[in-house]
């Protein structure tokens, strides 16, 4: 990213998202009331947001799910259409938002093509639903013991069902937030934004008819990392490799992500998250040495996800991140978002950044200030805020966040006592390489093999 | 609505801190309790499910099985002190107290501050919890792209 682009990106508001977050936020207020008290204002607050989408293919079915619900009956089909109503008005932010970075950057993005259907999954996605509503109706504010316990025998059933995992891992990060809110009517202030998100998108996610990603195709070529976002909750890890995958067949390179999601408990934290992916050594290995991935007709969906599977990829060459960021990144075609995907938090872009100077948490290019995010330095990798202070180059993620453009270091090449270093967020995938960290780790003892051999002991008896 | 209020991405649940699992598998502040699962000392089967009651700080102690804990005699066994140790290694000492509403002063030990006595509490269900903790470990995991996660990013914890 040059200075000239990110004056470009920095260049004054998008028209309408102030005004369209003002509605999601009468919303979200709505919600920590809850909907057994709607009171007058916040009954206006529901009914501009109908008036939004007054002119939609989903207005006049809103406006009528509004009238419903203010005047106290509350149902599934009521709360789904208030949960598509605030979802379709963040996906309006995304767009606009997207769209300044891609006229920002001269980013080609793939158009948009509806994957084959997706068969339908028969899963256990009532519970859900009816904590979901219970959840809306008691408001943030009113959520007791019994209310969040409840929510654990739907994520039970859930998790059972590996492509309802998403709703499963959402519901149980929300539970768990409320279980250590308590006593939320105590919290000086409740995470509005945050919550609603939560429970609109889980809202959707378990009506009926959701399926599960869907491959648009398959892709033979190289894959050539550019970096890993590390996702985590207590009972969840999610890491997701950005890089540009050349073809095979010679079509021009593309931007795309392969990830890899398990289960853990809240005590599995740190460098030892890695052990838990064990079971996919050509990608870890592929993150620790900085080499290039064969892959052979492996899935893909319309939204750039590739669908890992260990028996069609094989480890390459070594390929050095910043010169795939320096040489590739430019031309790579960005992929499509799925619809239902299109939320401000999903707005995660890999770029290269050089020649900056860094002050806490702003890097300046060219007199133009870009937010750092250095909350988002894992744990489970080399990076900190002092690397990054001491950096030259960085590739990163251009993220959307909190009204502002914000750029999560995902690599940096610095230089610390006058010696160049570099540091990726993934070179402790086989393992940490600090000799401090190392021997914290020994300390600790491994978790995940005291848990694993406890289940093994106690599980089956 | 304040700035903090109209963020997607919040740190809502303070970050656990990483501890050996040897001892005490399984530690929560849930249900009103500060409770966990013990590893027996001399049977390696064997497990105690220890709990203090916030606000009263009743006491309780006792096999898996309903056994009551032998070393129980009016002061809290040593499986009650690992469970308050390792909890305060894992969530820091003041969020333990302040669940369990006990002022800790300086150079003071939590343990030593609990003015409550002995109840039985039932096992089973502390118990089953601790298996469900444990199953999530025996779930596939998946390389289906969860888009959901983007709300959880992995944050920097204190080192």
């Amino acid at each position: 990213m040059l200075g000239v682009q990110l004056a470009a990106l920095l260049d004054g508001p998008v028209p309408g998202v102030a005004e369209t977050l003002d509605l999601v936020d009468g919303f979200d207020d709505v919600l920590v009331h809850g909907l057994a008290r709607v009171a007058e204002e916040q009954a206006g607050r529901l009914t501009a947001m109908a008036g939004a989408l007054r002119d939609t293919p989903l207005g006049p079915a809103v406006a009528e799910a509004v009238e419903k619900v203010t005047a106290g009956s509350i149902g599934d089909a009521e709360l789904a259409l208030l949960a598509g109503a605030r979802t379709t008005l963040l996906g309006a932010v995304h767009d606009a938002r997207l769209g300044r970075f891609d006229a920002a950057l001269g980013r080609t993005r793939t158009p948009w093509e509806p994957p084959p259907a997706a068969p339908p999954v028969d899963g256990p996605l009532g519970a859900g639903r009816s904590w979901l509503q219970e959840l809306a109706i008691t408001g943030w504010r009113g959520v007791d013991h019994d209310l969040v316990s409840s929510a654990d025998q739907a994520v039970s059933a859930l998790l059972g069902e590996p492509r309802l995992r998403g709703a499963a891992v959402l519901l149980d990060g929300l539970a768990a937030e409320l279980r250590a809110s308590f006593p939320v009517v105590m919290m000086d202030r409740v995470p509005a934004r945050r919550w609603a998100d939560l429970w609109a998108r889980a809202l959707l996610l378990l009506q009926p008819g959701t399926g599960g990603a869907v491959a648009a195709g398959v892709v033979s070529g190289r894959l050539l990392p550019l970096g890993v976002d590390v996702h985590e909750h207590g009972t969840a890890l999610q890491i997701q490799v950005h890089g540009v995958l050349e073809p095979t067949d010679g079509s021009s390179a593309r931007l795309v992500r392969a990830s890899v999601a398990a289960a853990k408990v809240d005590t599995i934290v740190g460098p030892a998250l890695w052990r838990l992916l064990d079971a996919h050594p050509v990608l870890l290995k592929a993150l620790a040495e900085h080499r290039s991935v064969d892959l052979a007709e492996l899935p893909v969906t319309a939204g750039g996800d590739l669908i890992w599977r260990d028996d069609q990829v094989t480890l390459g060459e070594p390929a050095d991140p910043f010169a795939t960021a320096r040489l590739r990144l430019t031309d790579a075609h960005a992929p499509a978002v799925p619809p239902l995907e299109r939320h401000p938090v999903r707005i995660a872009e890999p770029v290269l950044v050089e020649g900056y100077t860094i002050d806490g948490d702003v890097l300046t290019l060219d007199g133009h200030a870009l937010a750092l995010d250095l909350e988002r330095l894992p744990d489970c990798g080399p990076l900190t805020p002092e690397l990054v202070a001491a950096s030259s180059a960085c590739i990163g993620l251009v993220r959307w966040e909190a009204g502002r453009w914000a750029l999560q270091p995902l690599a940096v090449q610095a230089t610390v006592k006058r010696k160049p270093v570099e540091a990726h967020g993934g070179d402790w995938a086989l393992g940490p390489t600090d000799p401090k960290v190392i021997k914290a780790e020994a300390r600790a003892g491994d978790a995940v093999a005291v848990l694993r051999e406890r289940a093994g002991r106690l599980l089956r008896r | 609505m304040t700035d903090w209020e109209r963020r997607s991405v919040v740190r809502v649940v303070p970050p656990v801190r990483p501890r050996k699992l040897a001892k005490v598998p399984f530690v929560e502040l849930a249900e009103g309790r500060l409770q966990g699962v013990v590893s027996s000392g001399s049977d390696i089967a064997r497990v105690y499910v220890s709990s203090i009651a916030a606000g009263t700080h009743t006491y309780s102690c006792g096999t898996n099985n309903n056994r009551p804990c032998g070393g129980l005699t009016g002061s809290p066994c040593k499986h009650l002190q690992a469970l308050v140790s390792e909890a305060a290694l894992q969530y820091g000492l003041d969020r333990v107290a302040r669940y369990l509403r006990v002022d800790v002063g300086e150079g003071e030990d939590l343990i030593s501050r609990l003015d409550g006595a002995p109840e039985r509490a039932p096992a089973a269900g502390v118990f089953s919890r601790f298996l469900r903790h444990l199953a999530y470990l025996e779930l596939p995991d998946t390389t289906e792209p969860i888009a959901e996660m983007q709300w959880f990013p992995a944050t920097r914890a204190v080192r």
